[in-house]
């Protein structure tokens, strides 16, 4: 392989450090006024949605380190919910109570919090279809499934054989499947050997994970194992490369130290290309090996309203040695980080971030290429493919740091550099640069509601920003990331909002309202509840005693517990309160909170049943109340529980009002 | 053809009251800020529910702060046996049309409309006794108001407007005695 330098290398980190040294003292001394004087005419009625009124898109951006999801409305960029996925959330009770415990196991056990990355709406025939968002947890390698009917995380599976789940979990275009590569090459399977036999024991497994097409229930159907380089982003082909994915890698140098220099040698990595078409007849024909693996995949059950955690013991892995065409590489200059392919399917944009330039491939001339065997050389059974044969066109110098790519449906594609800090805009064929316009600071992602599906809603575009420095009020050392909404209808492109983002927004999608609305779920019918500690009136409510276990099934209606005073619980208890929220109204959830509760409170949705456990540490009467402002009588929505010592008799007895009085 | 009309108009006005098993005769619709769409319960010949599975418990709820009583349809006698008093009207309406004389139908035409107006004043002491006969111990008290809603139209009950209007099966049952009428005019203009 090429280890040459090339001279566009050598003055690029000289002409980044000029230019961020610009953006951060210039913009610091104006305070914000290159972003005012970016926008023209009346930005403000285009992003104004009056009171009352809907956004025309919802936006699902990624919560970065914060785990979550964020879904805003745009063009308003007002924040509508905060979707916990990867990490446990208080607010919501997530991850504290019984039910939602299991989601977050794995194969390390109970696992808390995550980097999430890349959210990826379902698709259908190549459109995005408003019924599941997908996004990635980077650090213990999980794909969760956000179900759009409910706004809530219906599962997570993990990856195993994987570090650093980044190239994920981008669709295919019927959802058919989506894929989690691993960025961090690890042993495989995992075992103790040195570090530095990196090129000999280390490999890099690419997973396919199979989305049900009634119930989108996940699984890994197979992995495909490759080199040990690093996988960094994806997409799926569409039309004409539909059966395709690929997979930008760098580190093709298979360093395992200071790779920031080792990882940047190479003139040209690669993209891999993955036909998970024939993936699917090698897997029929038997041509994989069962490989024992750890993981676990955990779902949550809408009637049940509990997750369960189910342990996997092994994986399918197909090897490319053994399966001719199932894998290519495409050279491409310098480190890709994006791969992003056009509306058409034709087009491969790879973002070499450390190239001057903008390099695309073709599918047809790739086709073509494999057809006369154009090869370089081969990597492990894996042929290389001709640079010059595969290669459609080059976008010449277009910015510094290129990353991403998304379209808008009209034959023009938008591509962000975090070095350059800007959004290009350059036309697909003609690969002109036809538009820049700065972003605030050193952009990373970018969206377009649809922008990497067949068919973009090309009206607007977000820039997902990592710095901000001076664009708000100063909030100490650590700054918010933010958002920027650009007008992309005409010719050029305008700036027409930024607002703040919650943790690190990495990418993010975008989809109209018309999509998502009419599924949204206003409330869980109690009739359809089968929680096995459900009370489906206050008829059913009742405390039950067995051992240090107490069970108390609870309900809740405006604006009253059933029942509100509960005696004979003991010091050294394990109290497991069943709360179901009784209320058939939209908006009606109750909360639940319990004086000396270490782990959150309870937030019931109408129709749903949550449990709290709860360990009465000393003697004594404490109250317990709603959390959640239900009605006019929400403050007098409050019990008691008292606890007496372990060897009392107090009876264990249940009220709820006083009794009638006698006539 | 002229000398089918008045059984043809008489086959109508019995659909018309029968409709009132497929379609509901009436409906209460609660607007406030917090329902910005209405909260509508609909009043069957047997039956009390509403435009949601939740309405008739989230009626209860709103009332039960200001102590009204609890809307339990099987608590309401009414509604067991008006269905039987509508299937003898329709069968009344099978011997007026056999019978085919003017004094038939307008005999039928009257009951129904002496029917109708015993229905509504019942209807009118219901909703005179959920709005008066008020728990002693509601959360909420207020000197001399009234939570009882309108018969018919319009009224402001504290933060809500209530809203009483017929539903299909209401309208299509005053059709019905609206054909009645026209199988006795009919009828008459023909001896």
């Amino acid at each position: 392989m090429k280890t040459n330098r090339s001279i566009p290398f050598r003055v690029l980190p000289a002409i980044s450090l000029i230019v961020l040294a610009g953006l951060i003292t210039g913009c610091g001394n104006q305070q914000g006024q290159a972003g005012a004087g970016a926008i023209s005419g009346d930005a403000a009625s285009a992003v104004y949605v009056p009171p009352g009124q809907y956004d025309e898109f919802y936006a699902f951006m990624s919560g970065g380190f914060s785990g979550q999801v964020a879904v805003y409305g745009l063009p308003s960029g007002r924040l509508f919910k905060v979707i916990p996925v990867f990490s446990v959330d208080a607010e919501k009770g997530y991850g504290f109570n019984e039910e939602t415990k299991p989601m977050l196991e794995t194969s390390f056990g109970f696992v808390p919090w995550d980097d999430a990355h890349h959210p990826e709406l379902s698709q259908t025939n190549g459109e995005t279809d408003g019924r599941y968002l997908f996004i990635n947890g980077n650090n213990t390698p999980r794909i969760a499934r956000i179900d759009l009917s409910t706004f809530e995380t219906a599962e997570i599976i993990e990856i195993p054989n994987s570090g650093g789940n980044h190239s994920s979990p981008f669709t295919t275009e019927n959802t058919e499947y989506v894929v989690a590569g691993t960025r961090f090459g690890v042993p495989y399977p995992q075992k103790d050997v040195a570090i530095n036999t990196y090129a000999d024991n280390f490999k890099g497994a690419l997973s396919f994970i199979s989305v049900d097409k009634e119930d989108g229930d996940m699984n890994i159907a197979f992995q495909v194992l490759l080199p040990a380089f690093d996988y960094d982003l994806a997409h799926s082909g569409k039309g004409e490369s539909h059966g395709w994915t690929f997979f930008t890698t760098y580190n093709t140098e298979l360093k395992n130290t200071l790779l920031e220099v080792g990882a940047s040698q190479h003139d040209k990595d690669y993209i891999a290309a993955v036909n998970w078409k024939l993936a699917e007849k090698y897997i029929a024909e038997g041509k994989f090996k069962e490989i024992p693996a750890n993981y676990r995949d955990n779902s949550y059950e809408d009637k049940t309203h509990m997750a369960t955690s189910k342990k996997m013991d092994k994986v399918r892995v197909l090897l490319p040695e053994d399966c001719p065409g199932l894998v290519y590489f495409l050279p491409t200059p310098k480190s890709p980080h994006g791969v992003d392919v056009d509306p058409t399917g034709e087009y491969i944009v790879a973002s070499g971030k450390l190239s001057a330039d903008l390099t695309v491939h073709s599918f047809k001339k790739m086709l073509t290429a494999i057809e006369n065997q154009a090869f370089e050389t081969t990597i492990s059974g894996i042929p290389v493919l001709k640079y010059e044969e595969v290669v459609a066109g080059v976008v010449k110098e277009p910015g510094l740091g290129p990353l991403h790519t998304e379209f808008d449906g009209k034959g023009n594609a938008y591509t962000t550099f975090f070095i350059s800090s800007e959004v290009v805009k350059w036309n697909v064929g003609t690969w002109e640069v036809l538009d820049r316009v700065p972003t605030f600071y050193s952009v990373g992602h970018l969206m377009i509601p649809g922008g990497d599906s067949k068919k973009p809603q090309g009206k607007y575009l977000v820039a997902l920003n990592k710095i901000t420095k001076d664009r708000y009020l100063p909030t100490g050392p650590e700054l918010t990331q933010s958002a920027q909404l650009y007008d992309i209808s005409g010719d050029k492109m305008k700036m027409l909002l930024d607002f703040p983002t919650v943790g690190e927004p990495h990418y993010a999608q975008g989809i109209s309202a018309d999509r998502i609305v009419p599924r949204s779920r206003k409330f869980f019918p109690l009739e359809e509840n089968e929680h096995p500690f459900k009370a489906l009136g206050e008829k059913d409510t009742r405390v039950e005693r067995s051992g240090k276990d107490v069970h108390v099934y609870m309900t809740t209606i405006r604006s009253h517990f059933a029942p509100d005073n509960i005696e004979g619980i003991k010091v050294g208890d394990r109290v497991y309160w069943h709360v179901t929220n009784l209320e058939q109204d939209w908006d009606v959830p109750h909360g639940f909170a319990v004086q000396g509760a270490q782990n959150a409170e309870l937030l019931i949705m109408p129709g749903q049943t949550e449990t709290l456990v709860w360990y009465p540490q000393r003697e004594g009467v404490f109250p317990f109340y709603c959390t959640d402002f239900c009605s006019a009588l929400h403050q007098e929505m409050q019990g008691y529980v008292r606890v007496s010592a372990a060897n009392s008799s107090t009876p264990l007895v249940w009220s709820l009002g006083e009794p009638e009085p006698e006539q | 053809m002229k000398n089918a009309l008045p059984r043809l108009s008489m086959l109508l006005a019995i659909a018309g009251i029968l409709s009132l098993f497929l379609f509901p005769m009436w409906k209460i619709i609660l607007y406030a800020p917090q329902y910005p769409t209405g909260v509508q319960m609909n009043i069957w010949i047997n039956k009390i529910d509403g435009n949601e599975p939740g309405t008739l418990q989230n009626v209860n709820i709103l009332n039960h702060y200001v102590g009204m009583k609890y809307i339990e349809p099987d608590a309401i006698p009414e509604l067991t046996y008006f269905p039987y008093v509508i299937i003898a009207m329709a069968c009344l309406g099978l011997v007026a049309l056999i019978i085919n004389r003017p004094w038939a139908y307008l005999s039928w035409m009257l009951l129904m409309i002496g029917l109708s107006m015993i229905g509504f004043y019942d209807f009118y002491l219901w909703e005179y006794d959920y709005g008066h006969n008020l728990s002693d111990t509601a959360p909420i008290k207020i000197p001399g108001a009234s939570f009882q809603p309108p018969l018919l139209g319009k009224k402001i009950i504290l933060n809500f407007t209530a809203v009483s209007l017929p539903h299909i099966g209401g309208y299509l049952a005053g059709a019905g005695i609206v054909f009645s009428f026209l199988a006795y005019w009919s009828r008459k203009k023909l001896s």
